[in-house]
C-alpha cells in the first residue's frame, strides 16, 4: 500500500500561505500535529497560545469576530473536552469560521483515557451549527485543508498523521460519501480508519461469497441520511456500522437514526468501543482488543447472514503494523 | 444631530440616572439587580461617555423582538454590537464580560441615548432581545459572555486581529472581579501579555461580591493587582466611583502590554439602605410589600429622587 509521510504538514503550509486570513494556532503540540515546519518558516502566520485550551477557543472566536480563519491544532480531545463551554459561548453559537484540527482520534493514540477522542463525534455532532469531518486516507487529509475552510461557520475535522496509507485518489468533498462496493447481501459503513479494516475483510468475504456494499463517510455532519437508506434497502441482510469511537452517538447512532426516521427495517449491527474507555496501547492491539478490525467485521457479517465465512485470521490481508516509534512522529505519543 | 447626547451630560449625571433607573425598574419588577448599578454606574458611564471612541448607534432606539439564533439560514441575525456603533476599523468595540450586568448595561444605553427607555420594558419579556443575562443580540451586547470568564479571552483573540489589520479602533473589555476565580482569565492575561496585545483594555469591577455573597467567604482570591501584574498586564487600581480617577487610569500608558483598571467599588454605593441585605446583594427582590415599601421610600431618598409610584400596590 503507498504510503505518505506527514500529509497534513504540506497540505496545510501550501494552502496557508495562500490565504494570509487563515492563521495557524497552536497549543504546546506543534510538532506533534506537524506543523512545527510552519512555524518555523512563516512565524508570523503562526500564533502559539500554549497549554490553555479554553483561552485558545474563546481567542480563536474573537480572531474570527476580526475576519481571520483560525485553524486550531491539538490533539481532537483537547479540543472540545476541557474547552467545550467556550467552544458553545465563543465558537459554535456565533458560527465564526474556526477550523478544528483535531489530531489522533479514537484509538489512534497510545495515550490512554486522557488522549483518546473517543465520543468527540457524539460531542460535535449535537452542537448547532457545527461541522463535523474524518478523514480516511493521505489524500483525505491533504484536501480537507481547502476543503474545510470553506464552510461558513465552524467545522471539526478528525486528522490522521504520520505515515498515511493512500486509499483514495479523488479528493474529499464535503457531504459527498464514496461507495467503494456495490455488493448485495450486506451494507458496510465505515469512517477514518475503519475504512482501511473493512478493505482488508473485503476480498475474503468476496471470496467466501458475502457480497458486501462497503461506503466510506468522511462528512459526519451534515449527514447524508437519505443515501444511506438507499444504500441500506438495497442489502438483504443488514447494516453494519464500524467505527473508531464509541458506538453511541457515533456513525453506528446516526445510521440507527436514520433508518428508523425512514421506517426501514433492517438488522443493524454496530462495531466500535461499546460503552467503555479504552486503554493505552498500540493501534491494531486496540483494534483488536475493542473489535473494530477486519475480523470483528467477518463476525458481524456471519451473525447478519448466519452462515459461517471459514474466514480466520490467516486469510485477511495482512494487517499493516506500524513502529511505534518512527521518524514519521514527532514522539511516542 | 444622528441622536449623539455624547457629552451633553457629565459622566457623573449619567451614573446618577442610570442608578436612578435601575432602581425604578427594580422597585416596579419586584427585584433587580440594583447592587450592580449601586457599583458599577459611574464606570459604565465612564466607558460609554467619554473613554470609548464609539460611533453613533446603528440599531432601532426600540430594541427588534427576538429574531432567532445564529444558523445558515437565519438571514435575519444581527447582534447588539450595533448599538456600541458600527463595527468598522476607526472605531472601539466594547464586550459587557458579565452579562449579569445587562440591566446596567441597558440604563446606560437609555442614559445616553443609544436606547429608548421602552427598550426596558421589554427586559426579561417572552420574545424580546432585551434578556435578563445579556444575550450576544441584547442591546450593546456583542458576544456571548454569560458563562463568566470567556470575555477577555476573546477580546484579546479580536484586538490580536485588529492590530494585524492594522485597525485603529481598539477593544475594550468591563469584567466583573469574580472573574478571577476562573483560570480562563489568567490564561487571557498570560495570552495577552506574551503576544503584547496593547489595544485591549479593561475595567473591573472590583464589588468583592458575587452570587453566594462576600467573595472572601466563597473563595478568596488575594491580591487581585499583584496576580495580575505576575501574569505581564499593567494594572491600575482607582475608586470605581471617582470619576477623574478613572480618566487618569484609562491614561496609563501600558504598550507590549495589556491594560487592567481595578475600579474598586462599594456594592452600595449611592444606595446605602441596600447595606440592610449585605451580604445577599447579587439580585435583590422583595420579601414583602412592606419591605418593598420600605426600600422604595428610603432608596429614592438617598438618590434625591420621588419614590416609585407603585399606584393600587
Amino acid at each position: 500500500m503507498d504510503m505518505v509521510n506527514r500529509p497534513y504538514a504540506s497540505a496545510f503550509e501550501s494552502y496557508a500561505v495562500q490565504h494570509p486570513e487563515v492563521l495557524c494556532l497552536s497549543a504546546d503540540l506543534t510538532s506533534s500535529c506537524e506543523i512545527d515546519g510552519f512555524r518555523d518558516r512563516h512565524p508570523d502566520q503562526f500564533l502559539s497560545l500554549g497549554m490553555a485550551e479554553q483561552n485558545m477557543l474563546s481567542f480563536a472566536g474573537g480572531l474570527g469576530l476580526a475576519g481571520f480563519r483560525p485553524f486550531l491544532h491539538s490533539f481532537g480531545v483537547f479540543l472540545y473536552r476541557r474547552p467545550y463551554d467556550q467552544l458553545m459561548a465563543s465558537i459554535a453559537y456565533p458560527r465564526r469560521k474556526v477550523r478544528l484540527m483535531g489530531f489522533l482520534p479514537g484509538v489512534t493514540t497510545p495515550g490512554g483515557m486522557t488522549h483518546q477522542a473517543i465520543e468527540d463525534i457524539a460531542v460535535m455532532r449535537t452542537i448547532p451549527n457545527m461541522t463535523v469531518l474524518e478523514t480516511g486516507d493521505a489524500t483525505e487529509v491533504e484536501s480537507v485543508v481547502a476543503e474545510a475552510d470553506t464552510v461558513d461557520g465552524p467545522v471539526y475535522v478528525r486528522i490522521l498523521r504520520g505515515s498515511v496509507p493512500r486509499l483514495f485518489d479523488t479528493p474529499l468533498q464535503i457531504g459527498k460519501m464514496r461507495v467503494l462496493a456495490e455488493g448485495s447481501d450486506v451494507l458496510v459503513v465505515t469512517a477514518g480508519i475503519t475504512t482501511e479494516e473493512a478493505i482488508r475483510a473485503r476480498d475474503a468475504l468476496g471470496r467466501a461469497g458475502v457480497s458486501v456494499r462497503h461506503l466510506h463517510l468522511n462528512t459526519l455532519k451534515p449527514f447524508d441520511a437519505a443515501q444511506i437508506v438507499e444504500h441500506a434497502a438495497s442489502v438483504k441482510h443488514g447494516v453494519i456500522t464500524m467505527e473508531n469511537h464509541l458506538v453511541a452517538g457515533g456513525i453506528g447512532s446516526m445510521v440507527a437514526e436514520a433508518l428508523a426516521e425512514a421506517g426501514l427495517a433492517r438488522r443493524l449491527v454496530r462495531l466500535g468501543l461499546q460503552d467503555t474507555y479504552a486503554h493505552g496501547g498500540s493501534r491494531p492491539y486496540l483494534m483488536k482488543y475493542y473489535g473494530m478490525d477486519a475480523t470483528a467485521l467477518v463476525g458481524a457479517v456471519e451473525r447478519l447472514t448466519g452462515e459461517s465465512t471459514g474466514i480466520d485470521e490467516d486469510s485477511l490481508a495482512a494487517a499493516r503494523v506500524e513502529a511505534v516509534h518512527s521518524t514519521a512522529k514527532a514522539e511516542a505519543l | 444631530m444622528e441622536g449623539m447626547l455624547r457629552n451633553e451630560r457629565t459622566t457623573e449625571e449619567i451614573a446618577r440616572a442610570i442608578r436612578a433607573r435601575v432602581f425604578e425598574h427594580t422597585i416596579r419588577n419586584n427585584g433587580g439587580y440594583l447592587s450592580q448599578a449601586a457599583s458599577a454606574a459611574e464606570q459604565l458611564a465612564f466607558l460609554y461617555n467619554e473613554a470609548l471612541n464609539l460611533g453613533p448607534s446603528t440599531m432601532p432606539m426600540i430594541p427588534p423582538p427576538f429574531s432567532g439564533v445564529p444558523s445558515a439560514t437565519n438571514t435575519e441575525y444581527r447582534t447588539g454590537a450595533g448599538y456600541n456603533g458600527p463595527f468598522d476599523a476607526v472605531h472601539d468595540r466594547l464586550f459587557i464580560a458579565p452579562a449579569h450586568y445587562a440591566l446596567v448595561a441597558y440604563a446606560c444605553l437609555i442614559e445616553v441615548g443609544r436606547m429608548a427607555p421602552e427598550g426596558l420594558e421589554m427586559f426579561n419579556r417572552d420574545g424580546s432581545s432585551v434578556e435578563m443575562i445579556g444575550a450576544e443580540h441584547s442591546p450593546g451586547m456583542e458576544v456571548h459572555n454569560g458563562t463568566l470568564g470567556i470575555g477577555l479571552s476573546t477580546g484579546a483573540g479580536l484586538a490580536w486581529g485588529r492590530k494585524r489589520r492594522g485597525e485603529e479602533g481598539e477593544v475594550c473589555v468591563f469584567m466583573s472581579d469574580g472573574e478571577v476565580q476562573e483560570g480562563q482569565t489568567w490564561e487571557a492575561v498570560q495570552a495577552a501579555a506574551f503576544h503584547r496585545i496593547d489595544n485591549l483594555w479593561a475595567i473591573m469591577d472590583v464589588n468583592r461580591q458575587q452570587c453566594d455573597g462576600a467573595m472572601d467567604s466563597v473563595m478568596e482570591v488575594g491580591d487581585i493587582a499583584t496576580k495580575l501584574r505576575n501574569f505581564g498586564a499593567v494594572v491600575a487600581e482607582v475608586d470605581a466611583h471617582d470619576v477623574a480617577a478613572l480618566r487618569q487610569a484609562r491614561a496609563t500608558p501600558h504598550e507590549g502590554q495589556p491594560l487592567i483598571i481595578l475600579a474598586h467599588s462599594s456594592p452600595t454605593h449611592g444606595m446605602e439602605f441596600l447595606r440592610r441585605r449585605f451580604p445577599r446583594l447579587h439580585y435583590v427582590r422583595f420579601r414583602t410589600a412592606e419591605e418593598r415599601a420600605e426600600m422604595n421610600t428610603a432608596i429614592a431618598a438617598e438618590l434625591g429622587i420621588a419614590p416609585v409610584d407603585l399606584g393600587e400596590n
